[in-house]
């Protein structure tokens, strides 16, 4: 069968139309779709934390009632982390991974198809729990029992959403897994990676060691429910702190799963914009991998008032102050980078600085946190919540930020437009300050987490912080704004986009790239 | 001492900052922990600070680098990169140096933990118990025991009527306990997972179904001092606060007997004939605190969240169903066994006031003794 050039003329473009997207094995296509899946995500759990917002403007219940608030908190939550950070990083990986190493796409490209378009079905039917009988599920996303057994009908749409989410993410993380350690080109060994691919490696890991104990957490609650078992209830001899145990041997790497590939996004921005190389390469490989190891031996500090042994309370309490050193370490490394560089301050710089900044905050209100007697204060309150949100929305949410930009023009091959993308970032930071710094007073000041109407003498930095709230909510249509703007043109982007950018991506391939790169490997010097 | 006081002045100052040049700067906003009124609270508070400061000052150096390089190493002022990296000595320095730090906190937050966790020597002990959505109080060596509820109106919360300076702070029975006594509360729940904490006493613990924890307080100023529920408990886990009163020793006993009096008359109340207008006049209060919440005021519950009694089968059905709905509850369900929280007046009273409202007029009542009788 010798028809070797109307195949070739196949494969080299992709299909035409819709089925070009349900059918695709290419990495940089499924990259793509876990992109734009994780923004429409984004502004679907941001609607909700704008409820949230707005019944919490003042003292009272004036838009919904208390359960419909409680659904807010749980699905923003799910929503956020399952559906708009993970995808978010997933998709990066996707487009990053192969053409940082010289692959010429991922390992598994068919299951790859299958791990995103996975996604789409589990959040419709997490999403369809809105309409049901009793409401979305209101537990909160940690689904403690006995208070989630209490969900109306959509309890096993919850859990079998949250099965094929884990399902999902453990495809994704093998595939990653198998590309880095099989596909490198020759020449790249593990300590020439970008770091980028570094901490992807590490979260895989992470991932497939803890998304098999969440989906065993949730499938006892659903026996627990539905099949008489008494995993966690008093009464038939199980322990309803059990289940935070196992949730949070899940739940801790999670959180490190949402952050390390930020770290990696921010240690291959802050070299290119600084025209300087990082300072410590090793030292940030094996201070991800410290991080990742403690990251098991923690989940304990988010239940320290659970009533644990005075032992088992002084072994988390250290354990969680450690992994301030390697993150110190982190933040050390990329100070020193900046320092005595030549610095400019575009787009992605901006947000990498904010990044740094705005994570170590989230760091040090996490050091406070980790300390067990005044954690007995903290805990459940606004103080967490501001905390939480730190490290999420200004340490993950703008590292993806800060990579969307500086990765767009050679996804597209066309500039954004950089003064859009300087108000982004202006309007971004100022505002996620209003809303969140005032909740570390609310918190200190008494308000517990999860309450949909409070006592009158929140109601100033409830304000504050609902005002930041909304103008946080607005800026990011410019995101969308700028994504859709240089996908349809625009000044176009050299090959090497940024004047201090290294890597394969940016020194061997035009942007935007082909349809398929690296077929034949690239030489590493 | 001079160094606290230092400390404090610019612990203020330096939240004030973030007050938006506000001229009201007022204790009624709440920036910081309260350093409370129990050794427990003092102790986290110190500690709290201490770190809190620890923190700023590492700030202060790490964005302070940051800035000034921001500033000065800037392609646009003509700097040229220079391309220093990796230095095994500088590295080494940046991770022992923050364990020391660590060390550091590590010590007096063990001292603190480890005091916190002795509820050995207690003078009192008091058994807390979480509902949704109140709070129960047994003073086990007294025999008082009592539920606390959210005294709040509804048309506070709805905003037809002004909110009172304690807006959801307040219930219609406050837990009693005298100063300077180590009082030990065993803290657990019935139903779902709750916490009890009030900021000035400086603890919290989850009240567990199924499982008792301990934590102690001793209170040093006599006052009044509010908390909340601090574990997502559901649809009102926004309003089930808590109220400790701290009298002196001698106050303290006179309500205990006033309390025990109480009960010893309720117990006495339980034993005789009742009428039905008194029994509806007691179940409408009784209802409206511990029904109303799920099953609404109207009995017309919430649709697909909570069953309606207006019209139901269970409360114009037979009597025996009805009583043993109350009592033993409805397992799988938030219908808790309400045989444990109330006693047998207000039991027959709920019933019969739920036989014979909205339109239900079964015309039935039930005594307190046929209850005692169906425990």
């Amino acid at each position: 069968m010798s028809t070797a050039t109307t195949h070739d003329e196949h494969h080299h473009g992709p299909d035409k139309g819709i089925m070009r997207w349900v059918f695709t094995t290419n990495h940089k296509d499924i990259g793509t779709l876990y992109l734009l899946f994780a923004l429409l995500m984004f502004f679907v759990g941001g609607s909700m934390a704008m409820v949230i917002r707005l019944e919490l403007f003042q003292p009272g219940l004036q838009f919904v009632n208390p359960q419909f608030f409680n659904s807010m908190t749980t699905m923003h939550a799910l929503i956020m982390i399952f559906g708009a950070v993970m995808p978010a990083f997933v998709g990066l990986a996707n487009w990053l991974i192969p053409i940082m190493l010289g692959a010429p796409d991922m390992a598994l490209p068919r299951m790859n198809n299958w791990s995103f378009w996975i996604l789409p079905f589990a959040f419709t039917m997490l999403l369809s729990t809105l309409f049901m009988d009793g409401g979305a599920p209101a537990g909160g996303w940690t689904m403690y029992p006995p208070l989630v057994l209490q969900t109306g009908d959509a309890f096993p749409f919850l859990i079998f959403s949250i099965h094929l989410m884990g399902i999902s993410s453990i495809m994704g993380a093998i595939n990653v897994i198998v590309t880095i350690v099989n596909m490198r080109a020759p020449g790249m060994t593990l300590m020439k990676m970008p770091l980028f691919v570094w901490t992807w490696l590490i979260t895989a890991y992470l991932l497939i060691a803890v998304m098999p104990v969440l989906a065993g957490a949730v499938t006892m609650l659903l026996t627990d429910r539905f099949f008489d078992t008494s995993f966690f209830n008093a009464a038939g001899g199980g322990d309803p702190v059990m289940f935070q145990h196992i949730f949070w041997f899940f739940g801790h790497p999670e959180v490190y799963i949402l952050i390390l590939p930020a770290f990696g996004i921010v240690s291959q921005i802050i070299p290119t914009f600084a025209r300087k190389p990082l300072f410590g390469y090793s030292s940030m490989v094996y201070a991800t991998a410290s991080i990742a190891f403690l990251s098991f031996i923690v989940w304990a500090h988010h239940m320290f008032t659970v009533g644990m042994p005075l032992t088992g309370e002084l072994f988390f309490m250290y354990a969680t102050m450690l992994i301030a050193v390697p993150t110190g370490v982190k933040v050390f490394n990329w100070v020193s980078t900046m320092w005595k560089g030549s610095m400019t301050f575009e787009t992605p710089m901006l947000f990498a600085i904010g990044f740094v900044i705005m994570f170590s905050i989230g760091g040090f209100s996490g050091l406070m946190l980790a300390i067990a007697p005044v954690d007995f204060q903290y805990h459940d309150t606004y103080f967490v919540v501001a905390h939480f949100h730190y490290v999420l929305v200004t340490g993950a949410i703008f590292a993806i930020m800060a990579a969307a930009y500086y990765w767009l023009p050679k996804w597209t091959g066309n500039m954004y437009n950089e003064s859009v993308g300087k108000w982004h970032f202006w309007l971004s930071t100022i505002s996620v300050n209003v809303l969140f710094f005032p909740q570390h007073f609310l918190g200190l000041a008494g308000m517990p987490r999860r309450i949909p109407d409070y006592s009158v003498q929140f109601t100033e930095f409830n304000q504050i912080s609902s005002i930041g709230g909304f103008v946080f909510g607005l800026s990011q249509l410019l995101m969308v704004y700028i994504v859709v703007s240089s996908i349809r043109g625009g000044e176009k982007a050299t090959d090497r986009v940024w004047e201090g950018a290294t890597g394969l991506e940016f020194e061997q391939l035009p942007s935007p790239p082909p349809y398929h790169t690296f077929e034949t490997a690239p030489v590493i010097k | 001492m001079f160094l606290l006081k230092v400390k404090q002045m610019l612990a203020v100052i330096s939240v004030g900052l973030f007050m938006f040049g506000s001229s009201t700067v007022s204790a009624e906003y709440g920036l910081n922990l309260p350093r409370g009124v129990t050794p427990i609270s003092q102790e986290a508070y110190d500690l709290h600070m201490l770190i809190f400061w620890i923190c700023v000052v590492i700030a202060i150096v790490v964005f302070g680098a940051m800035f000034y390089s921001m500033l000065n190493h800037r392609k646009s002022k003509g700097a040229v990169a220079s391309q220093f990296h990796e230095s095994t000595a500088v590295e080494i320095v940046w991770t022992v140096v923050p364990f020391i730090i660590l060390i550091g906190m590590a010590i007096p937050a063990t001292k603190a933990l480890v005091a916190m966790e002795d509820t050995s020597n207690s003078d009192i002990t008091i058994k807390v118990t979480g509902y949704q959505w109140k709070w129960g109080y047994d003073y086990i060596d007294d025999g008082v025991s009592f539920l606390s509820t959210l005294s709040t109106p509804k048309e506070q919360i709805f905003g037809t009527e002004e909110k009172g300076e304690n807006y959801l702070l307040e219930v219609d029975n406050p837990l009693v306990i005298p100063v300077n006594k180590k009082v030990r509360l065993l803290v657990t729940a019935s139903d779902v997972i709750h916490a009890w904490w009030v900021p000035e006493l400086g603890m919290k613990k989850d009240a567990i179904p199924g499982f008792v924890n301990e934590m102690w307080l001793k209170i040093d100023t006599e006052g009044t001092y509010r908390g909340q529920c601090a574990e997502l408990c559901g649809k009102d886990h926004g309003f089930m606060p808590i109220v400790v009163v701290a009298k002196n020793d001698a106050d303290y006993q006179t309500w205990l007997t006033e309390q025990q009096s109480a009960s010893d008359a309720d117990v006495e109340a339980a034993e005789k004939q009742w009428s039905k207008s008194d029994l509806m006049a007691r179940g409408e209060k009784a209802y409206n605190t511990t029904c109303a919440a799920c099953h609404q005021a109207n009995g017309e519950g919430i649709p697909g969240a909570f069953p309606g009694i207006k019209g139901s089968a269970v409360s114009t059905g037979p009597m025996d169903a009805h009583l043993d709905m109350v009592l033993n509850g409805k397992a799988g369900t938030a219908m808790a066994a309400f045989g444990s929280q109330l006693n047998d007046i207000d039991i027959a009273a709920v019933i019969t006031y739920e036989r014979n409202s909205w339109g239900n007029d079964t015309g039935d009542l039930i005594q307190p003794s046929e209850v005692k009788a169906a425990r």
